[in-house]
């Protein structure tokens, strides 16, 4: 049996050198709080860990968790499942089917307890005994529990699984439930957006394979690296904002010249996500570069806030009725002038502190 | 026992049963039973859709300009086009009228959509039933490099370098024992034909066409920022247009047009040098294997879609055709009016769903559909409500619902794009058909089955490739001309609208035939309903005891080794299944949901 390709060759592959290899084994061993005796310890560790098995089951969603994930670019997805993880079970992407797909999950679960990752894509519904959602005849939420039972970590792929997402929008006919509201002894992970960035989903995974634990998270149980800041707060288009230059209509010649998209409904300034600085498919655009405003899709329950070109003043989730009638009819009236752009900031501001006491709550 | 169905075929349930549960590399969840008869051959076969969202009950009281956000996350695959039909649907309803270049931008994502699809379709999701990567270990890499340029001598990496080095990377793969997504593959059975060098050529461009896909989508990127899942509007597309003035970054400029010319260029050729390469060179050892025919001889349906013109959904503006074929008459292709109550309906006999007050066996237009989810298991199904053992087809078996056009199962997607094409004298689509089979040696009959199936679909990526460039240098054009609108925001404002409206959306998605229709009440939505392409196709038995087209397709297929069914996944993976689309489907009367509690 020849060797398995391992994180260290992988890297080496990528160009990177032994000396810089050593080096950022050292790093690791710094931000673990190792000492330097740890050093070599790290690098044999890298240079013969075998691949670590990711289980990767679906429930109630759409696929465009693994579609977003397939489009990552550093690494390329190739990279990632051929050299970097071991995906013993995607739904999505594995060769066989029925009984000897069970095995494959089966057989994983058993070699490898305690030490696989379960990533879910999808959430269960509970309703109907949970047959809304089916697996080898029965209901997919059994499959959930088994699958997670064992597993090192469990993480939490997209709005579905991390919120509900569109199947759980109201009146949730099918009680699709998030997955931290039925796995509830495991660490869990979630990666939100509909979908998440893919190099996002790939640094969360890499993250973890490289430093070997979890990344921190928000209380929210979110990777603060890639959603500890607002996309408003990173907005290209933030300079607008501030000056009061924004887009009126659809197609007019504010917004030719990409001015911002707060009045159009844009929910850049509530929604937490790293849309406007990693950007999407390698860096091509995002939302508010092609001349939409963010919808909100990592944000917990954001179907249900309100028309999408509904201003973020007038979400009730935030508290702001007080003076949501003050800003609704700057907003509508006067356009342009400083008044309603003094009531726009000061309404965005208050809805900032109030989703970070949420955040914090 | 012995069932002779209303459309041609002959069902015996009598010998062994065989249930793959789950079929895997398709979207969502589905579950699939066969009986096959002492020689191993499919007598009968049972098709379930396993998942049920409910989307259109969520669609109610919603601000129709949104619902093209709700509905696209109807499936991440055949992402966007959902969106589409919703947009078209709303605009339909409202009257709204949407600029040239809007149509053209829309026309762009909708084929960036069709190839990226059928792209990821062939190589990642059906693949694997006809190619073997442990074989490709065998290979030797000269001759597979000599393979290569004899079948795409257009295409760059070829080198027997460039193939050893893959098969080492491969070989590094499999003697790791960490098998990740080839575990348990069925690579021992007789059904794989490839010799070792086919194998690792198609191996090697099953990640070639990994790194290519998340190129194809950057035109989604480009006009509606993400993929998955971009923007797009009510009245147009989001996107301005401003290649001259000042602030020309924040919109599509000249930098940007260039990334999507390049990117067409690049889909382009991967099409002609690659994938229509790759599906004549696998489809040349297997051409004897001309299973799954199904429907497709019989009746196919196709809605057609990219328009010429803004607003023109006519027949003769439509680049991808429409009509209907019934009874296998390819002289005579039927018109098809979606506002007709009386030509797309839905039955639920054997869905798992009641009609409120309707007698038995009546089947429903959309714009009428009622639906309240029932799930419950036949007299004759084995194991229990939460562990199920084996279906009881003669009763209720599956989450997706059974459309039929003037009664009559219908089969959907490229394959019947394609036949309805040829039967019109589509010029494009009769060229292509007419040349491939020639270099393949078969006759015309030969398209109806998985084979056709495979090829039409690849077939399609490179028309749409050129239309994409039609639509590219027609925009071009009309900038040049002065205008750059892609708006058209006249009835932005709710309190333009009627008070009541309803309107219809249609486009040919991926897999087929998708049409959305929606009743608008107050500016609010009062009815949704989408009728999706695997409904069509993987729909149950109706009322007449028709079977849909994944059912009919199996008919008589020999499964060599029953218990690894890679002859059932090779067929039913050539419709491209997306199971999530085909069961949200649900229809909001305002009634309670007879057996769901919402908490």
């Amino acid at each position: 049996m020849s060797q398995i390709e391992t994180f260290y060759e992988v890297m080496r592959r990528q160009g990177i050198t032994r000396r810089s290899f050593m080096k950022y084994c050292s790093l690791t061993a710094s931000a673990l709080g190792l000492g330097p005796a740890f050093v070599p310890k790290i690098a044999h560790a890298m240079e013969t860990k075998p691949r670590t098995p990711v289980i990767w089951v679906n429930g109630l969603e759409c696929t465009c968790c693994s579609e977003s994930f397939i489009r990552g670019a550093h690494p390329l997805a190739k990279d990632v499942v051929l050299s970097m993880i071991s995906l013993d079970y995607s739904h999505t992407l594995m060769a066989s089917a029925g009984h000897a797909a069970e095995a494959a999950l089966a057989e994983t679960i058993e070699k490898y307890k305690g030490n696989y990752i379960l990533a879910v894509e999808g959430n269960p519904p509970l309703n109907e005994d949970g047959m809304f959602c089916i697996v080898g005849g029965k209901p997919f939420v059994e499959q959930l529990k088994w699958a997670a039972k064992d597993a090192k970590a469990v993480i939490s792929w997209g709005a579905c699984a991390s919120y509900g997402c569109v199947q759980a929008a109201a009146p949730n006919p099918t009680r699709a439930t998030p997955v931290h509201k039925v796995i509830t002894d495991k660490p869990i992970i979630k990666v939100p957006g509909c979908p998440p960035i893919a190099e996002v989903m790939t640094g969360v995974i890499t993250y973890m394979l490289t430093f070997d634990r979890l990344p921190e998270l928000d209380r929210q149980g979110r990777p603060a690296m890639f959603y500890g800041q607002r996309i408003h707060d990173k907005c290209y288009r933030r300079p607008h904002f501030d000056a009061g230059q924004f887009v009126e209509a659809w197609d007019d010649e504010n917004a030719r010249k990409g001015y911002c998209l707060y009045k159009m409904g844009c929910k850049g300034p509530t929604t937490y996500n790293a849309c406007s600085t990693v950007r999407w498919n390698e860096g091509v655009s995002f939302p508010i570069q092609s001349g939409h405003g963010c919808i909100g899709c990592s944000e917990d329950g954001f179907w249900d806030q309100g028309s999408f070109y509904d201003r973020v003043t007038d979400l009730t989730q935030f508290g702001v009725e007080a003076n949501a009638d003050e800003v609704g009819m700057a907003a509508a009236g006067v356009v342009g002038g400083a008044v309603a752009v003094h009531a726009a900031i000061s309404a965005l501001r208050r809805a900032q502190k109030k989703t970070q006491e949420k955040v914090e709550g | 026992m012995t069932i002779n169905t209303p459309n041609g075929f002959t069902l015996d349930t009598t010998g062994q049963r065989i249930v793959v549960d789950p079929v895997c590399r398709i979207e969502g969840h589905m579950r699939c039973e066969v009986n096959v008869d002492e020689n191993n051959i499919i007598r009968n076969a049972v098709s379930t859709g396993t998942m049920w969202r409910g989307l259109e009950v969520i669609l109610k009281g919603r601000d129709p300009r949104d619902a093209w956000a709700f509905t696209e996350r109807i499936c991440g695959v055949c992402t966007g086009t959902h969106a589409l039909t919703s947009v078209r649907a709303v605009e339909d309803a409202l009257g709204i009228t949407i600029p040239d270049n809007a149509n053209s931008i829309r026309n762009l994502m909708q084929l960036a959509l069709q190839i990226h699809d059928h792209v990821v379709h062939f190589y990642h999701l059906h693949a694997l039933d006809w190619v073997n990567p442990v074989n490709a270990l065998k290979a030797d890499p000269k001759a597979t490099s000599e393979l290569q340029q004899m079948v795409g001598p257009n295409h760059p990496l070829s080198s027997p370098g460039y193939f050893r080095d893959v098969q080492n990377r491969l070989k590094a793969f499999v003697e790791s024992g960490q098998l990740g997504i080839f575990k348990n593959g069925y690579w021992d059975n007789p059904a794989y034909l490839l010799p070792p060098e086919a194998d690792l050529m198609a191996t090697t461009h099953y990640l070639e066409a990994l790194d290519l896909q998340k190129e194809i989508v950057k035109i989604h990127t480009i006009f509606g920022g993400k993929n998955p899942h971009p923007n797009w509007l009510v009245g147009g597309v989001p996107c301005p247009i401003n290649v001259h003035s000042t602030g020309a970054v924040g919109a599509i400029n000249m930098e940007r047009l260039n990334l999507v010319s390049s990117i067409i260029d690049q889909g382009l050729a991967f099409m002609r040098n690659v994938y229509i390469p790759d599906v004549a060179a696998i489809g040349g050892f297997y051409k004897n294997w001309l299973y799954g025919g199904g429907l497709s001889g019989k009746s196919v349906l196709a809605y057609g879609d990219i328009p010429e013109h803004p607003n023109d959904f006519s027949a003769e503006q439509l680049h991808l055709p429409r009509g209907a074929i019934i009874n296998g008459n390819l002289n005579e292709v039927h018109d098809v009016d979606m506002r007709d109550p009386d030509e797309i309906q839905e039955f639920v006999d054997h869905s798992w769903y009641h009609y409120a007050g309707a007698e038995a066996g009546k089947g429903l237009h959309p714009w009428d559909g009622e639906t309240a989810p029932k799930f419950e298991l036949g007299p004759n199904a084995k194991g229990t409500r939460t562990n199920i053992e084996q279906l009881d087809e003669a009763a209720k078996y599956s989450w997706i619902k059974a459309p039929r056009w003037k009664g009559h199962a219908m089969e959907v997607g490229p394959l019947a794009r394609y036949i309805v094409g040829y039967a019109k004298g589509h010029e494009d689509i009769k060229n292509q058909v007419d040349t491939f089979l020639g270099q393949m040696g078969l006759p015309l009959t030969a398209i109806f089955s998985t084979l056709g199936r495979t090829a039409a679909r690849a077939l399609e990526s490179e028309y749409c490739g050129r239309l994409q460039k039609h639509f590219f240098d027609k925009m071009i054009a009309n900038i040049k001309n002065g205008d750059e609108s892609t708006a058209n925001i006249a009835k932005w404002d709710p309190k333009t609208w009627p008070k009541e409206a309803k309107g219809v959306g249609a486009t040919e998605a991926p897999r087929g035939a998708l049409g959305h229709w929606i009743k608008i009440k107050d500016g609010r939505i009062e009815n949704y309903q989408c009728v999706v392409p695997t409904t069509w196709n993987g729909s149950p038995r109706d009322t007449a005891g028709n079977i849909g087209a994944f059912e009919a397709s199996l008919m008589d297929t020999k499964v060599e080794r029953p218990e690894e069914p890679v002859e059932i996944l090779r067929t039913l993976h050539s419709f491209d299944p997306c199971l999530a689309c085909s069961t949200h489907v649900m229809s909001p009367d305002g009634q309670e949901l007879a057996r769901v509690k919402v908490r």
